[in-house]
């Protein structure tokens, strides 16, 4: 049952769509996903390019603006709603899993993203993060992480490598980092994917995966910040002949390298290593299962890059079917009101013993 | 039973008193709703610990309910029971002092034993030492006579003697006139899936009744009349059972389904688990994973159209604050309930305060403010949470629903309202382009301030809101001094601009004396005024349910009296208000012992300015 059966069942009124189904009635371009408001992140940000390639690629789901929101928190990546002329919400610092668990959970005919970073979505706002992953509330949570705070000038965050100097950190910092893949596996997560904020048409496919995805969805997206941390993921972001990404595709051996003379085995222990094909053989290479229910695949695969710096698996990692929390929620409504019949206010205040005073 | 001479009393107050595993609060239950079908005007207080089993037979696993039920309209659970029953020396020993001396003390004889004697601390067996001689005591074997009573039931020893609670509601029914019939279905009702429990705890509870009219030692019975009532149907209802209810009828009357983002914590968890059941309300209940995720969901829910609720009590809500900001500045309606409780930090999790007033009105960074609506009594605490709904939803504005653990936990006749004659809150969403051909979030209606709410899913009316200083009309980004200025004074403007009912003043005799209380302390000084009317005295009594904004009428009604007298279960947070706000030179009285105010140190406390 969507949010508007519910609700006429209820009495209430709520604008029903342009198009009930959920497809817009005159396509959209990328255009009309443009507010008004003047972009105003540095010159040369990741995020411009992640804005483009979301405007572009989003027409093309055939949601209705008004169907969208994007709701954020804060730092750069925040300012991102302020940009799409669909509905969004600029929050507070970290809570933007939680405010969007409650919209998407009282609207499920709603598609609901939320854009978050590093410090953000892994710092001050690593609970809610990771509650909306186990739940599988239906979200798409694209963070993007530049391994830098960017909004405060420059301190180090929760994925910056043990030893960044820094602002805060002048002797290095002293906190060993997160790899965000491996937390969100970790954390339940049901589709868990990384992509490259400059390659547009990786990006592309990993969002439009995402999309689909009945769940959360957690992309993150390597971006660089040119001003605080230039450079950060360019042995992968900057990989002209795949010696550093590793393309995880569906069915495939993991194998990269110019012409695929790299490949990734699973050791007997269950972890993986990074091996010269022609010394094992095409047969030995790791064939990639996103599918896989048990999440130790997809887990040893984020761990064969604890930071970008080396060969770094790029792609979907995880995408699994599980009940979604919003769905469920429904569900229980409707049982309910198929049990109890519709509520029946008069009847439940008068609920249990009651006596009457008589004039 | 009609053999035993009759007493008629006007009012009892009876405390049960046990350890927390012996079912005293279940017992209270049980007497309270037999004495509410009577038609007894009652109040109801259980005070227990917030250790769920303290070590059994200690000091602080001891577990009371007190009753208050009369022939006459009452306000408060009773300052001093009449009649205690204990059912171990634990029970005997923490409540014994509030016992007036001739009261009647019904005790466990057999839970006199030398171990529980020495866990709660006697020297000596205060059943052979003459120091219960002021004391009309009954000593009762309640153990030994309930396992004599169930020796046929297939029950173990131990389900046998859990059973004893239900021996001494026998008897204090047979005592009272009780009726039994509702508490023989309840049993059955209750253990339908053991019926030897349920057979036990039947027997036991007739053995009890039995045991009164056959026993030599109770002479006489006591019957307290009806209440004369105003007309209509009543129930029973705790404060925290009124305040869901009230959510509940806020959502029908609004129109718009309740999200309820909640975490566990005492005493508000009953909210989330009462809202819970009435998902055909189409009320979604959310147990976030912590008292910030629970707010920001409800906030999230507000944007998308629900009438977005948090419950929790002073600990949650201080961790809510930021996101009550943020509710400030994206001007949504959103209700956050807090059932305070005794403080700083964890405090007494089940002993009330109401200590919480400036944390709401003022914790929160710069100028953000919020209106606030307490309830009074447990019964009020419906219309409170109408009232709050109403005010959040009419004016797009977080509001503050204060409520305590003394108005949460105890009980009252409550008159069941017509649905019909609820206020109707419902609101329009905005549905069309506002402003020359676009649409304006935070364009205005001129008398409210409000502004326009659209919801997602309506076509053509896309916007973005946010944390950020935005300019008054387009809601895009503003870093303009002069536009701060404004929109932090519109806010201000906003809140201080919403209709709330004038403050009545309850004042038979023009007093010079205006007693002026808020929130869940309006029974006991309502019940100090008549005790001081009684004796004499002028005093009138004022009761704030609109803490922010104050009712307009509040400045004339404090000038009216020579001298103003606030007695507040904190250190004086609504005087300083009034002090500030009105430059009253009132005076407080103040005490936080975690306990509700008693009527006669308020009526001292009036009558030492009289």
């Amino acid at each position: 049952m969507s949010g508007d059966e519910l609700d006429a069942e209820r009495g209430t009124t709520r604008p029903a769509s342009g198009n009930g189904n959920g497809t817009a009635a005159v396509p959209l371009t990328a255009k009309d996903l443009k507010s008004d408001q003047e972009v105003r992140w540095c010159p040369g940000c990741g995020d411009y390019a992640v804005l483009a390639a979301v405007q572009s690629f989003m027409p093309e789901l055939g949601i209705p603006r008004e169907r969208i929101v994007f709701i954020s928190g804060i730092g750069c990546a925040a300012r991102f709603p302020y940009y799409m002329q669909t509905y969004g919400m600029h929050s507070i610092h970290g809570r933007a899993p939680a405010i969007a668990t409650g919209l998407s959970a009282s609207r499920p005919d709603l598609s609901v993203w939320v854009v978050t970073g590093d410090g953000d979505a892994l710092s001050i706002g690593g609970n809610h993060l990771i509650h909306a992953l186990r739940r599988n509330v239906n979200l798409k949570i694209l963070l993007f992480n530049n391994q830098i705070y960017g909004l405060t000038k420059g301190q180090y965050s929760p994925t910056s490598p043990l030893g960044t100097l820094n602002r805060t950190t002048p002797m290095g910092s002293l906190d060993w980092p997160f790899n965000p893949i491996s937390l969100a596996i970790g954390a339940e997560a049901t589709f868990v994917a990384r992509s490259i904020d400059t390659d547009r048409k990786h990006l592309t496919e990993v969002l439009r995966r995402a999309s689909a995805h009945r769940g959360t969805a957690f992309v993150e997206i390597y971006q660089n910040c040119n001003v605080y941390n230039d450079g950060a993921f360019d042995a992968v972001r900057e990989d002209k002949v795949n010696e550093n990404r590793i393309p995880l595709a569906q069915g495939q051996p993991v194998r990269f390298g110019a012409q695929g003379e790299k490949g990734v085995v699973q050791r007997p222990d269950g972890t993986l290593a990074i091996v010269d094909v022609a010394d094992v053989g095409e047969d030995a290479l790791l064939m990639h299962d996103e599918t896989l229910d048990d999440p130790a695949h997809a887990f040893a695969l984020s761990r064969l890059a604890h930071t970008p710096t080396g060969p770094t698996p790029i792609g979907i990692f995880r995408a699994v079917e599980r009940p979604v929390y919003d769905e469920l929620m429904t569900d229980q409504l409707r049982a309910a009101t198929e049990q109890k019949g519709a509520g029946d206010l008069d009847a439940l205040l008068h609920a249990g013993d009651t006596w009457s005073v008589h004039s | 039973m009609a053999t035993k001479p009759v007493e008629q009393l006007d009012r009892v107050v009876i405390r049960f008193a046990g350890d927390s595993g012996d079912g005293m609060q279940l017992t209270g239950a049980r007497f309270t709703s037999e004495t509410a079908l009577v038609g007894n005007d009652l109040s109801t207080l259980p005070d227990f610990p917030a250790e769920i089993r303290a070590p059994a037979g200690s000091l602080p696993g001891v577990s009371g309910f007190q009753i208050h039920f009369s022939d006459h309209d009452i306000l408060t659970p009773g300052d001093a029971p009449n009649v205690l029953v204990a059912m171990n020396p634990a029970a005997l020993k923490t409540n014994l002092r509030d016992l007036p001396k001739g009261g009647t003390l019904i005790v466990n004889h057999d839970a006199f034993t030398d171990r529980n004697l020495e866990k709660a601390g006697y020297d000596a067996n205060p059943l052979e030492d003459g120091s219960l001689d002021a004391y009309h005591l009954h000593e009762v074997p309640l153990t030994s006579l309930t396992l004599e009573a169930v020796k046929d039931v297939d029950v173990t020893k131990r389900e046998a003697e859990r059973s004893k609670n239900m021996f001494a509601l026998g008897l204090m029914s047979w005592l009272y006139h009780r009726p039994t019939e509702g508490t023989i279905e309840y049993i059955r009702r209750k253990f339908a899936k053991t019926q030897a429990i349920a057979d036990a705890n039947e027997r036991a509870f007739k053995a009890g009744w039995a045991y009164g009219e056959t026993s030599e030692d109770f002479a006489v019975t006591y019957e307290v009349k009806p209440a004369t009532l105003r007309p209509g149907t009543y129930r029973n209802i705790t404060g925290n059972q009124a305040l869901a209810l009230g959510l509940v009828a806020a959502s029908v009357k609004s129109g718009l389904p309740v999200f309820l983002g909640a975490y566990p914590i005492t005493p508000a968890s009953a909210l989330l688990e009462d809202l819970s059941r009435h998902k055909n309300f189409g009320i979604r209940t959310f147990q976030a994973e912590d008292e910030i995720a629970a707010i920001g969901a409800a906030l999230g829910a507000s944007f998308g159209g629900a009438l977005g609720v948090c419950t929790s009590s002073g600990p949650g809500i201080v961790l809510k604050m930021e996101t009550v900001g943020l509710a400030i500045a994206l001007e949504l309606p959103l209700v956050i309930v807090d059932v305070q409780r005794a403080g700083p930090s964890t405090g007494m999790p089940t002993k009330p305060e109401q200590a919480d007033l400036l944390m709401v009105l003022f914790g929160r960074n710069s100028e953000s403010p919020v209106p606030v609506v307490a309830a009074s009594t447990p019964g009020g605490c419906f219309d409170a949470a109408v009232e709050a709904c109403r005010i959040a939803l009419k004016y797009r504005t977080p509001v503050f629903l204060l409520s305590d653990a003394y108005l949460a936990n105890g009980s009252e006749p409550w008159l069941v309202p017509e649905v019909e004659t609820l206020p109707d809150i419902s609101i329009e969403f905005a549905t069309e382009k506002n402003h020359d051909g676009e649409f304006w979030p935070y364009l205005r209606d001129p008398h409210t301030l409000a502004r326009d709410w659209a919801i997602p899913g309506t076509p053509g009316l896309e916007h973005r809101i946010g944390g950020l200083e935005k300019h008054d009309g387009t809601g895009n980004v503003s870093y303009d001094p002069d536009n701060h200025d404004f929109m932090v004074r519109l806010r201000a403007q906003k809140v201080a601009g919403i209709d709330v009912p004038d403050l009545e003043v309850d004042d038979p005799d023009g007093a010079g004396l205006l007693v002026l209380g808020w929130g869940g302390t309006y029974g006991p000084i309502g019940a100090a005024a008549r005790r001081v009317r009684e004796a004499g005295g002028n005093v009138a009594h004022a009761h704030l349910t609109h803490l922010n904004p104050f009712p307009r009428n509040t400045r004339d009604v404090l000038q009216r009296y020579e001298r103003v007298l606030v007695p507040e279960m904190n250190l004086g947070q609504l005087l300083k208000l009034v002090r500030a706000e009105f430059l009253v030179d009132a005076v407080g009285y103040n005490r936080v012992r975690g306990l509700p105010f008693r009527s006669d140190e308020l009526a001292d406390a009036i009558e030492g300015m009289l």
